[in-house]
Order: C-alpha cells, then sequence, then structure tokens
C-alpha cells in the first residue's frame, strides 16, 4: 500500500500510543519513543513493522510515541495510520 | 453487562478482568465519528489478540442511517462476537438488511450463516412499538432497553423512578417472551447512587428480564446478586424435581408440595433456577 | 529567658552547627515546605560544609538540594523517602556516598539510639509560642499532625522552631513541649497551604481499581478480621480509598465497632470515624484539609509521634495493635518482596514511608496493584530492590485474582472457601506476561547510590544508579 499523505492516529495517554505516517521515498523508517523502551523496545519495533509489512508499505517515515500499549494496541495504531495515510 | 467504550485503549484490555457476565464494546455513542476507523481496528485487535473467554462479547455498531455499519460489521464479525448489538432499531426491517448483511460477511468468511446473533436495541417509540415482530426476526436472540434515548423521543424526560419507561419495560419483556427470546434492561446511570441501582434492578427483575446493563462495573456486583437466584430458590427447585421424580417412580399424577399444586410452570422455573444455578456454580453436587 | 531570635540564620549561628554535623527536618509540610531549603540556603551562605541531612522524607520543592550537594555543602542524606524528580538525580549516581533509606518507624528508633545522632533540629511549626511550644494544628499553614518530629525534638543536641505563627507564651493545644526547645525564629511563610495538604482525594472510578477494591473488602470480610475491636490502615491512593468506602459500607450494615484507624489520615478515615466505624484514630500525618480540622476539633482524632506509630524501640508501637493494613507497590516478586523505592526503570521514585512498618506489625497486610501498569506487569521474578521483605506480606489483590503468601495457608484457605479467585503468584505472574509480553530484564549500574535499612536497623536491599 502507498502511503500518499500524512496521517495519524491513538493518543498520548497511559497504555495508548500516538502514530504519525507520512510519505517518504524508498525506504521505511521508524523511530520510537516508549516509556517502557528498556523492557519491550524490540518487540514494539516488531510489531510496527509486521504491520507496516502486512500492509506492504514500501517507502514511509514512521514515527511512534508509545505510552505502555499492549501490543495488539500499537498494532491496531499503527493499521489506522496507514489507512488513513493512504488517502481516497 | 458492561458497556466499554470502543477508543479506550485501557479500558479494553482490562475487559476480562471485570467481573461482568457479558462486555459491551460501543462503536457507537462513545466513539466520535473521526475516530470510528480507529476504534474499530482496535475493538477487533482487542478480540483477535486477548483472551475473552471468561465473559461473552456483545460490539455495538452503528445504526443503519449511519455510514458506519457495514464496514463495523467488516472488521468485528470475523472476531466471532457472540451478539451484535445494533443500535435505534424501529423496526423488523432494519434487522432484515443488517442481517441479510451479516449472512454475506459469514459467507465470505467461511463461517456458518448465523454464528453470530443480533440484539436489538429498542431506544425509540417505534421500535417499541414494533418490538415483537422485531423479536421475532430469525437472527434476533433477545431485546435490549435503551432508557436514554427513548425518552428523548418520547420528548420526556428521563427520571430515576422510571415511571416513563414502565410501558416500555413491560412491552418489551412481553414482546420478548412471546417470540421466545431474553430481554435486558437499560442501564441505571446515576454510578454514585448505591440505593438507586438496587431498587432499580430489583424492579427489572421482577418485571421478567433476564438480566440489565451496566456502565459502571460497581454495578456489576449489585445486577448479579439480584439476578442470581437465592439459595432459597434453589432449594426450593430441587424440591419441585425431587418431588416430580418421586412421584414419577411412584406412578402418581397430580403431586403438592408445602400444599401447594406443581404444574408444567412450576416445574419449568424450577429447571431455569437450576440451569442458572449451575451457570453460576451454584447448583448442588450430585 | 529569651528565645526568640531574628532569623533562621541567627538560630544556626547560636546552635553551633559546624561542618560535618547533622540537621534534622520532617515532612509535613510535604510538597509546600519551604522551611528546608531556606535553612539549606544560610548553611550554604555561612560557608558551613559536608553537612548530614536527615529528613523525614524529601519532596520535589526541595529541588535546590542538588545545588547544595554538587557545591559540598551537604554530602550525606538519611531520609525514608524520595519523591521521583529529586529521586532522578540520586538515581544518576550524584553522590559520593550513599543515600541511607529508613522506615518511618525504624529512623526515630536510630535517632533515639543514638545510631544516626542529630546536632540540629528545624522544627516547621504551623503555630509556635514564644518558649517553643508548638502545633501542627492552628496557623495558615496549618498541616495537622507533627508526628514525625518528635524523636527529633526529643534526641537533637540543639532544636529551632521555626514557625509562621508567632504566639505569646503559652500557646493552648501543643503537641512538641518548650522542653525540647532552644530557639524559636518567626518567618513570613513557612509554606505554601495548597502543597501542605491537598484538597480530598476521590475515590477512583477506574473499573479495574474497583473490582480491585471490592475484591480487597471481601478479602478483610473473609478473613476473620472484620469484628467489633477492628483497627485499619489505608493509603491516600484512589483504589485504597474505594476499599475504605466498600468497608465502611460493610461496617455500618453489620453493624460492627472498630477500635481504630491508624497512619496517614484522610478525609475518608475521618467519615468513618463520624459514622461510627471507628472509635479513635491515630494520627502521625495528615493528608487533607478535613483531616486536619478532625484533629484539631475531634478529641477522638488523636496525634501521634512516629516512635509511638512503628518504632521497634517501644515497649509497643500502634502497628502491633493493627490488624489490616491496605499498601501499593511498584512490583512484587514471587516471594512476595516488595519494591517501593525505585520506578519500572530503576529511578528511586519513593521509599518505605510507613511500609514495612505496618507490614510488620499487622496480622493482615495487603498490597493492593493492577496486573499490570503502562503494559509493565506487577509481578516479576525478583524486585529490582526489596523496601518490604515477603515474610511480612500476606496477599497481593489485583484484579485478575487474589496471590495468599504459602506462609499463610490458613489465609488461603479462608478466602478459598469465601469463593474469592485465589490465584498462585507464579500462575499470576504468567497470566499477566500473556497479556503483556515478558519484559526485559533491567541492567543496573554498578554504583550503589542507597542502602535500605529495615526498620530493625538491618540493612535490607541496595539501589543501583542507573545507566542509559
Amino acid at each position: 500500500m502507498e502511503i500518499l499523505k500524512c496521517a495519524s492516529a491513538g493518543t498520548l495517554e497511559s497504555s495508548d500510543a500516538y502514530v504519525e505516517i507520512e510519505p517518504a521515498s524508498g525506504e521505511v523508517s521508524v523511530s520510537l519513543e516508549s516509556v517502557v523502551e528498556k523492557q519491550f523496545g524490540d518487540k514494539i519495533k516488531a510489531a510496527i513493522n509486521d504491520v507496516l509489512c502486512e500492509y506492504n508499505v514500501k517507502s514511509a517515515s514512521v514515527r511512534v510515541i508509545d505510552r505502555g500499549a499492549l501490543e495488539c494496541v500499537i498494532r491496531a495504531r499503527v493499521e489506522t495510520a496507514i489507512l488513513r495515510a493512504k488517502g481516497k | 453487562m458492561l458497556f466499554l467504550p470502543g477508543n479506550n485503549p485501557n479500558m479494553l484490555i482490562n475487559a476480562a478482568s471485570l467481573m461482568a457476565d457479558a462486555v459491551i464494546f460501543d462503536l457507537e455513542d462513545a466513539v466520535s465519528p473521526a475516530e470510528k476507523d480507529a476504534a474499530r481496528i482496535l475493538v477487533r485487535n482487542t478480540m483477535k489478540y486477548t483472551d475473552l473467554s471468561v465473559c461473552e462479547v456483545i460490539v455495538r455498531i452503528n445504526s443503519v442511517d449511519t455510514p458506519y455499519w457495514k464496514d463495523d460489521i467488516n472488521v468485528i464479525l470475523p472476531q466471532k462476537p457472540s451478539l451484535i448489538l445494533l443500535p435505534k432499531t424501529a423496526t423488523a426491517r432494519d434487522v432484515r438488511i443488517v442481517s441479510d448483511y451479516m449472512s454475506e460477511v459469514e459467507l465470505r468468511e467461511g463461517m456458518e450463516i448465523g454464528t453470530v446473533g443480533i440484539m436489538p436495541l429498542i431506544e425509540t417509540a417505534l421500535g417499541v412499538e414494533n418490538a415483537f415482530s422485531i423479536a421475532s426476526e430469525e437472527r434476533v436472540r433477545a431485546l435490549f432497553l435503551g432508557g436514554e434515548d427513548l425518552t428523548a423521543d418520547l420528548q420526556c424526560k428521563r427520571t430515576k423512578e422510571g415511571k416513563e419507561i414502565e410501558y416500555a419495560r413491560t412491552r418489551l419483556v412481553v414482546a420478548a417472551r412471546a417470540a421466545g427470546v431474553d430481554v435486558y434492561d437499560t442501564p441505571f446511570t446515576d454510578v454514585n447512587d448505591d440505593e438507586g441501582i438496587v431498587t432499580d434492578t430489583a424492579f427489572a427483575k421482577s418485571l421478567g428480564f433476564s438480566g440489565k446493563a451496566s456502565i459502571s462495573p460497581r454495578h456489576i456486583e449489585v445486577i448479579n446478586e439480584i439476578f442470581s437466584p437465592t439459595a432459597s430458590e434453589i432449594d426450593y427447585a430441587y424440591e419441585v424435581i425431587d418431588a416430580i421424580q418421586l412421584a414419577k417412580a411412584q406412578g402418581k399424577g397430580a403431586i403438592s408440595l408445602r400444599g401447594k399444586m406443581i404444574d408444567a410452570p412450576i416445574v419449568a422455573r424450577a429447571e431455569r433456577t437450576i440451569a442458572m444455578a449451575a451457570a453460576l456454580g451454584m447448583a448442588r453436587e450430585d | 529567658m529569651n528565645k526568640t531570635v531574628k532569623s533562621i540564620r541567627e538560630a544556626i549561628e547560636l546552635s553551633g552547627l559546624k561542618s560535618g554535623m547533622t540537621v534534622s527536618f520532617h515532612h509535613h509540610l510535604r510538597n509546600g515546605d519551604y522551611v528546608l531549603n531556606m535553612v539549606m540556603d544560610e548553611i550554604s551562605a555561612l560557608g558551613i560544609r559536608d553537612i548530614n541531612v536527615n529528613a523525614s522524607s524529601l519532596f520535589d520543592v526541595h529541588m535546590p538540594l542538588i545545588e547544595h550537594i554538587k557545591s559540598g555543602t551537604v554530602t550525606e542524606i538519611a531520609t525514608d523517602y524520595i519523591s521521583s524528580g529529586l529521586g532522578k538525580h540520586f538515581s544518576k549516581g550524584i553522590m559520593e556516598k550513599p543515600i541511607e533509606f529508613r522506615t518511618h518507624g525504624g529512623r526515630p528508633t536510630d535517632i533515639a539510639l543514638g545510631r544516626t545522632p542529630i546536632d540540629v533540629a528545624f522544627i516547621a511549626a504551623p503555630t509556635a509560642d514564644t518558649m517553643g511550644n508548638c502545633s501542627g494544628k492552628y496557623g495558615k499553614s496549618a498541616c495537622g499532625s507533627l508526628g514525625y518530629a518528635f524523636a527529633d525534638a526529643m534526641y537533637a543536641k540543639k532544636v529551632v522552631v521555626i514557625t509562621d505563627n508567632l504566639v505569646s507564651y503559652p500557646m493552648q493545644d501543643w503537641s512538641i513541649s518548650e522542653n525540647f526547645v532552644d530557639y524559636v525564629v518567626s518567618v513570613d511563610s513557612i509554606g505554601d497551604p495548597k502543597g501542605i495538604v491537598s484538597g480530598t482525594t476521590k475515590i477512583t472510578r477506574d473499573p479495574v481499581g474497583l473490582v480491585m477494591a471490592s475484591h480487597a473488602a471481601k478479602v478483610i470480610e473473609a478473613s476473620g478480621l472484620l469484628k467489633d475491636g477492628f483497627s485499619f490502615q489505608t493509603g491516600a491512593g484512589g483504589a485504597s480509598l474505594a476499599v475504605a468506602k466498600f468497608l465502611k459500607d460493610i461496617m455500618l450494615r453489620e453493624k460492627i465497632e472498630g477500635s481504630f484507624g491508624l497512619g496517614g489520615i484522610t478525609g475518608y478515615m475521618v467519615d468513618m470515624l463520624q459514622a461510627g466505624c471507628f472509635r479513635n484514630l491515630l494520627d502521625v500525618q495528615c493528608f487533607d484539609l478535613s483531616a486536619v480540622e478532625s484533629l484539631r476539633n475531634d478529641p477522638r482524632h488523636m496525634e501521634i509521634s512516629s516512635l509511638q506509630y512503628a518504632s521497634v524501640l517501644g515497649r509497643s508501637a500502634a502497628v502491633d495493635s493493627l490488624d489490616v493494613v491496605i499498601l501499593g507497590a511498584t512490583e512484587i516478586d514471587t516471594d512476595f518482596n516488595v519494591n517501593v523505592h525505585t520506578d519500572s526503570n530503576g529511578y528511586i521514585m519513593g521509599g518505605s514511608g510507613g511500609h514495612s512498618d505496618t507490614a510488620a506489625g499487622a496480622k493482615l497486610s495487603m498490597i493492593i496493584a493492577p496486573m499490570f501498569r503502562a503494559r509493565l506487569p506487577i509481578v516479576t521474578d525478583r524486585v529490582n530492590c526489596i523496601s518490604t521483605p515477603g515474610k511480612d506480606i500476606d496477599v497481593l489483590v489485583t484484579q485478575g485474582g487474589i496471590a495468599v503468601n504459602p506462609r499463610r495457608e490458613e489465609l488461603r484457605k479462608k478466602l478459598s472457601e469465601a469463593g474469592l479467585p485465589i490465584i498462585d503468584i507464579h500462575d499470576l505472574k504468567e497470566k499477566t506476561e500473556k497479556i503483556t509480553g515478558t519484559p526485559t530484564k533491567l541492567v543496573k549500574g554498578d554504583k550503589v547510590v542507597a542502602n535500605i535499612i529495615g526498620r530493625e536497623g538491618d540493612l535490607l536491599d541496595r539501589i543501583y544508579n542507573v545507566t542509559d
């Protein structure tokens, strides 16, 4: 899926995550800021990449601010952001 | 049955711990139009990735007069909720439209047609008047009364005493029982009125409701307690069944217990009480 | 005889404070306290160095302390609690010598025994007379009880009372008597009332908190302790207050008259006193205005010193008569050891306070905590540091089940018979990690930044620095 415009999803509340996605040329970059970075940083990044793969996103810049969200929540927020960025 | 807002991760992820028999993930009133897409996906993921086996899962989708309800069904149905709560159901046709679309999705997903039931939320005057024909639709498993929207439609004030919805309550119970489905009462909305919830719940039980919804976990315990059979009710139910079995063994026809004739409705009630006791882990061990 | 002096500086000079000595403070003014900063600024200005600060608690309002540490004015700290803003600095290892953490009972014990002698105690007093009789019940900066300041006053070599409400001798209804006081200083303000006492904390509306509170109330009921003469302590958190509310309902319904409520006192405990749930309140610290008012007006509501509250030194302490205490935790391990000192990343953000004292004394000590906070499971294999040893913790209440310490088999049976959702603590850990995932273990630094000293003076554990 092609990322055509900037989009965001989620909130900065506890147990949620805020995701921003924007178009980029030729690569996928993911930046993560998390209150549980030390404990779950790798797992969170893997989950984000997994959803990007599922939607076959080839080029995008993704920024995630995680407030201790469970993996299913992070996945939902990333997916929502991707769907919002595909344009209509 | 406990309502949980569909776009609030903190609430959703704790759904299994809130001691409710059923949780209702709400995609309708609790979610703003701009977040409908986000809530839908969040609820789907909660159902997909967390263990909700301890309670029934019901999802309140958006009503048929909105642009959201089809997407709600597309995303939610494959997760097999036990029921879809359909708001603002006013006619049997509303149910049929949604049911037909659910069949399409079930077919597409390789699910058996009719896997997921519908619980119409009756919250308009028209809905109340059409209650029996709505309840008679094939996919309908239960009716659900929504007091807040109904009083707005009736152009009256919603009060704690609930005189204004008494007709709707009795009408729904009669319609649901006539159609052979369950019926659930509207939530009591003042979370700080500890006595009001008891009175309101006891009244709902006395009318014949199968259960009651709640917007606060504080109310769950009260509701469960009032709707659970008491120890003496369970004891009596067993006495009835024992007496029947004894009578059968002795080849007697009419029997009486505690000076009262035991007829078919009493036996049926005793059987329901024992079934409910069993569901609550209160059944006799033998 | 004249004890009043013109300024804090004059009091310090008269007290004979020299480099290398120990000064002490109490924390009833909490995050509104001006006194510690005013005194330390003067000490620094006088060029005195190497000071050991012994404070019953330190809050973020005391941030200027960090500068005094960097400049060498302060080189040692002993306390019972450090809030998170200050804690971050300490966890980065800004001090040479480790901080000494004690309990609210252990601190006065060690002061009285001379293990931590105090040269000059500074007592922030909302009202004092010219000879130093003082109280926290009156005045514009009223904070209620002065419980933690008694040991300082009784055992310090010199005692300075600092007040913003100086009255003529003798004041009525004092807490700390003139016997102990050397100097009295009048200042414009000892604190910001907004930071001293909070408004009433509301009971939680969070569904998880309510489920936990409901479990907790049922555990207390099923324990058999909830009968006439019942005594109880709880914290000021939303879920703890919800337990108090549920208990109050049960006690009124069953017409149970308890004996006393203990500890830091909130408006909810005052409500329970007034409703007849308790005969008395024993108050070492007031958390809100309604507690202050009750302590001032209701003779059933009594001030106690931290010595009487929780010290092992006397023949008995109030915690020894306590039936039930409800406590929090940032982590608890499968041996029931509890951490309330550091956060999930290892930074200092709290302290024992009365945690281990009440846990040791109470017949039933209960931890109430959610299964996980912000994805981090509450139950771990081994806590980052031990604040209260597992042998003193009887039960952990979470929304996902109730874990009973195997040492309390008879309690587990009672709760199980009452139909409560009992779960083995190892299973609870597993159940939680199924939801959150298994966290990667934190890597500790190699420098000890604090020692945790148990209520009987034993070294319980060490806290290490945090590296990024």
